[in-house]
């Protein structure tokens, strides 16, 4: 039986550890690449010129390496239930294979595409690689529904086997046993297009910092361990005014696009700890960055309105202000407060930011300043972010907005304060808003409080030539704090005056995790919680059922002062229409990259 | 649709409280009641109430368009003591609001049932503006409760002022009996407080009023002179004074419960006035029990006149950062300590400040701690001196320094294990 296979990439856009492209080449005669985009869509998708340039460099990377082992990249335009019976009849294909993607609207996509694949007596084969470990493992192992604290998520994973070993990379031995037609035209059918192709006017200016493929992932991951063997220090780093800068190190953007196996990090990470510290086992803490990846995957996976505020379990219900004006001020970096803005101008300019410039932008639109929906805040980093992921993007909002994941809302950052702390020399300021690049270190984070004369000197006058702050910090974040803890209030039905006990615990963090098994007892086993602990604080809502809301409205008419409880508003159609804005419904975009 | 109930309305002449009540109960003996179907239409009044009175309004909706006897039910008084009219814009806001039909069916049928009324707005003048109609219509109320909520941008403060005051004076004159009334971020004025202690005097116990600008520290103080009953109050630094203290303070005042006081910076370099430590102590005499409560939103060198003298606040939060100096004041100062939350210090790390706090601050039992540092060492020693006295301790991760006694791996197996329950610190995503 001839195989005639075709290896469909979406993320995973690599030659190694590639079971799924492995199998693709297993005793087959014929393998060809895929890449399925639809450039008519590329101008409407949330997708901004940087992402698209990764991608599009990363597909490049994919064909020269796939060139070498005379095969190519086929980068087919429209859309996957278009093509691929198109495909399947030209090509005679007789396997489909492509790596799992366990996001809601890749579940369905693939669902779909599976089913036809069988109508055209093509066996598929699927392979879960983009992530460390199995979601739906994971959920099953904390009663079959995702953990919601992280503390509870890495208690799981540390009773799970360790991730499977990452395969190396497709080599000419394999390829050579099959073959690739390539027609003559390959490139004008096929070829990775531009970005002019998909409408992006580009000026020339080729000086961008995240260099898109596999290629360069593996350099940098190289770069990245010597760098950690020379520091020989594992712990979290401090951040500097140096970190605030994009690292030639930084490998987000590759896990992120799949240019970097997750696996092959993890293990390169594992051993060199084993070679610098001579111990039986790293901690937890040293693959935090992955884990929390895989935290924010299991959390969205059966959740389709993961990314909504509206219809979603797990995610609190706040009155978010609706306020075009000051999101786009935001977004454009023009609010007034260098630090914000300067991180803002990064995020467009580059595509990446430091973890905690992207706290201090997410509370300050959020519950911070702005009192804007996160769903807003996370739409724009789709755009712009390099390593944004819906599952990864959605939850981190939800996180630092304090919606979801029982987080306090008390600490606060301060646009101006952490910033200066951060970075006292106000080098990062001065290196993306170089209007204030003259501004004393003194003033630079508050520019409207330098008196006159500075700002005369430093040629840069708040209000002319730079804005003025867009709202009072003070004033804000003292409302906001009411807000969240009305919100928090009224959800747990505290009626005390503790700001900290306004936010209910979870029960599963106080629980003893699953009976039987034993925790390691070495001593760097000190991230699993401990089998003896009886739940301290009051729990006041104790639903622990998965997908049911976390807490119940009260109806009852004798609370103290009138709660909400006469209307309900949750999935109870009345009133006045919508905002036409944001759609209600998992909003489907055409094109996902 | 009006469905006729051809076995009911029999008179009864037992106890009913006229129209609404002609759904009454009739059981007709001779019928064997296991073999007809249940019959709705004769469930009894009260339990129609008791019913309704879990179901969300829109449910209680529908099931008043059943029939007339339901119809009836859905209008009974006691289901109407309570109200929260919701009030947004499609542009401003994602919520839905209140319909505004119901809104006139409510002022026209029920607005003497309104007893426990509140108003939630949100940042739109229009959605305030509407509040100040419905305020305005209120005559035949007498409430008991009022509260003026805005879920977002103040908008209450975007209102010309005499457009709120009129309002909101329609309601403080009717009502007579107000007991809870909370006015945050709005523009009432002193003369409006006259109004609202001319009438309600005897009754007022709650009142909340943080930021309203226009309200003068004469303008407090007459409340408290006059609302004898005045047990919980919450109100900006600027209208604290001496006087207000020993008001509230007098013996014919009743215990004050609670006190809450948001000090906020408008200007950098503000200059705060003081209170005077006698006037705590008197406070503290008269009611013993009390709790202050105090919210700072200050630039770190405006601290000065804050903390010098023992003062007996119970509930600290510094919504900026605060110096290690002034939390070492803390420390020496707040002997009734209950709850201290940290938003951010500079970054020095604040052990001896901590311990103090442990060694003096013996009713403290929730700690909270953000852009912070502490060493590892130091916060063991703190949590075992305050042992499981600490019902709340939420430390973010950066907090905890690692030292050559602890690493951050090992850190939450000591703090737990002298907490007496697990304890791991707040986490945040780095990714």
């Amino acid at each position: 039986m001839v195989v005639n296979s075709v290896h469909w990439f979406r993320k995973g856009l690599r030659l190694h550890d590639n079971p799924a492209l492995q199998e693709a080449l297993n005793g087959a005669e014929t393998v060809r690449c895929v890449y399925i985009l639809d450039p008519w869509f590329a101008g409407s998708a949330n997708v901004g010129v940087n992402r698209w340039r990764f991608l599009l460099e990363s597909l490049e990377d994919l064909d020269t390496s796939l060139r070498k082992l005379n095969s190519r990249l086929f980068v087919v335009r429209g859309q996957p239930t278009d093509v691929f019976p198109r495909l399947f009849k030209e090509w005679n294909v007789t396997r489909l294979t492509f790596e799992y993607d366990s996001e809601p609207y890749g579940k369905e996509r693939d669902a779909a595409i599976i089913k036809m694949a069988q109508e055209y007596g093509v066996e598929t084969a699927v392979r879960n690689t983009h992530t460390l470990y199995n979601p739906d493992r994971i959920i099953e192992m904390n009663n079959h529904s995702p953990p919601l604290t992280f503390k509870r998520f890495q208690a799981i994973v540390n009773r799970l086997e360790l991730p499977r070993k990452p395969l190396p990379t497709i080599s000419q031995e394999q390829m050579a046993r099959c073959q690739t037609k390539i027609s003559e035209n390959h490139d004008e059918r096929y070829g990775v297009p531009s970005l002019e192709e998909l409408g992006f006017k580009t000026h020339g200016d080729s000086s961008h910092v995240w260099k898109g493929g596999e290629t360069e992932a593996l350099e940098r991951l190289n770069k990245h361990l010597d760098r950690k063997a020379w520091v020989a220090n594992f712990e979290r780093p401090r951040i500097t005014a140096q970190s605030l800068f994009a690292s030639p190190t930084g490998l987000s953007p590759y896990l992120r696009f799949g240019c970097l196996s997750c696996r092959v990090f993890y293990y390169n990470l594992w051993e060199l700890y084993m070679k610098l510290r001579r111990s039986s086992s790293p901690p937890l803490s040293l693959f935090g960055q992955l884990l929390w990846r895989e935290f924010f995957y299991t959390a969205g996976t059966n959740n389709p309105n993961f990314d909504h505020m509206e219809g979603n379990p797990i995610c609190v219900q706040i009155p978010w202000d609706h306020n075009p004006e000051a999101l786009a001020k935001w977004a454009e970096g023009r609010t007034g407060f260098p630090w914000i803005d300067a991180i803002m101008t990064q995020l467009r300019q580059e595509g990446w930011i430091h973890h905690l410039a992207r706290h201090a932008v997410a509370c300050f639109l959020t519950r911070g300043d702005l009192w804007i929906s996160w769903e807003s805040g996370m739409k724009v980093f789709e755009e712009l972010l390099l390593d944004a992921d819906w599952s990864v993007n959605a939850g981190s909002w939800m996180w630092l907005s304090c919606s979801a994941f029982f987080q306090q809302f008390f600490h606060c950052y301060c646009p101006v304060g952490f910033g200066r702390r951060t970075d006292p020399s106000g080098d990062y300021i001065r290196r993306y808003i170089p209007k204030l690049k003259d501004y004393p270190n003194r003033y630079i984070y508050e520019p409207w409080n330098a008196p006159e004369s500075v700002q005369k000197a430093a040629n840069c006058i708040v209000g002319v030539d730079y804005p003025k702050p867009m709202i009072n910090h003070a004033e804000s974040s003292r409302l906001n704090i009411e807000r969240m803890k009305q919100v928090y209030q009224q959800l747990s039905h505290y009626r005390g005056l503790s700001l900290l006990a306004s936010v209910p615990t979870i029960q599963e963090e106080a629980e003893p995790p699953m009976s039987d098994d034993s925790q390691a007892s070495s001593s760097t086993a000190g991230q699993a919680s401990t089998p003896t602990s009886s739940p301290h604080q009051p729990t006041p809502a104790p639903s622990t059922s998965p997908n049911s809301e976390p807490f119940t409205p009260n109806s009852s008419p004798t609370a103290a002062f009138p709660g909400a409880h006469s209307q309900r508003k949750r999935g109870r159609p009345s009133g006045p229409p919508k905002p036409t804005e944001f759609k209600s419904q998992a909003h489907q975009p055409s094109q996902r990259i | 649709m009006k469905r006729r109930l051809s076995r009911e309305r029999e008179d009864s002449p037992s106890s009913c409280e006229g129209p609404t009540d002609s759904c009454k109960r009739v059981r007709q003996p001779t019928e064997d009641s296991g073999d007809l179907p249940p019959d709705w239409a004769r469930l009894p009044q009260e339990i129609l109430l008791h019913i309704f009175q879990f179901l969300p309004l829109l449910d209680r909706a529908f099931a008043s368009q059943v029939c007339r006897g339901w119809n009836e039910a859905f209008h009974m008084p006691e289901l109407w003591r309570c109200f929260e009219f919701e009030l947004n814009q499609p542009a401003s806001s994602y919520l839905k609001a209140t319909h505004p039909d119901l809104i006139k069916q409510i002022i026209k049928r029920h607005s003497n049932h309104l007893q426990y009324v509140s108003f939630k707005v949100d940042s739109s003048t229009e959605s305030a503006e509407a509040a100040c109609d419905i305020l305005s219509q209120l005559v035949n109320c007498s409430l008991k409760t009022l509260g003026l909520i805005s879920t977002a941008r103040p908008s209450f403060m975007e209102l010309p002022k005499s457009h709120f005051i009129s309002a909101l004076t329609v309601v403080f004159v009717n009502s007579k009996s107000l007991s809870s009334l909370k006015i945050d971020d709005t523009p009432v004025d002193d003369p409006s407080l006259k109004v609202l202690v001319a009438n309600n005097s005897d009754t007022l116990k709650l009142l909340k009023m943080s930021s309203c600008p226009h309200v003068s520290p004469a303008g407090i103080l007459c409340v408290a002179d006059q609302c004898h009953g005045l047990r919980e109050l919450a109100l900006n630094y600027h209208l604290l004074s001496d006087e207000l203290l020993l008001a509230l303070s007098s013996e014919k005042h009743v215990h004050l419960e609670h006190l809450r006081i948001d000090v906020v910076s408008e200007n950098p370099g503000q200059q705060f006035h003081t209170i005077k430590k006698s006037s705590w102590d008197a406070m503290v005499r008269h009611s013993p029990k009390f709790n202050l409560v105090m919210y700072f939103f200050l630039y770190e060198d405006e601290f000065g006149p804050f903390f010098r003298d023992e003062i007996p606040v119970t509930h600290l939060y510094f919504g900026r950062s605060v110096s290690k100096e002034v939390l070492g004041r803390v420390g020496m100062n707040c002997p009734r300590l209950v709850e201290l939350v940290v938003c951010a210090n500079g970054l020095r790390p604040l052990d001896e400040e901590l311990i103090r706090i442990a060694e003096r601050c013996q009713h403290l039992s929730a700690i909270g701690l953000g852009e912070c540092e502490v060493s590892c060492s130091a916060f063991v020693e703190f949590v075992k001196m305050c042992g499981r006295r600490l019902s709340q301790l939420s430390i973010m991760e950066e907090v905890l320094i690692p030292d050559h006694k602890y690493s951050l791996d090992e850190i939450h197996w000591e703090v737990s294990k002298h907490l007496g329950r697990v304890w791991f610190p707040d986490m945040m995503p780095t990714w």
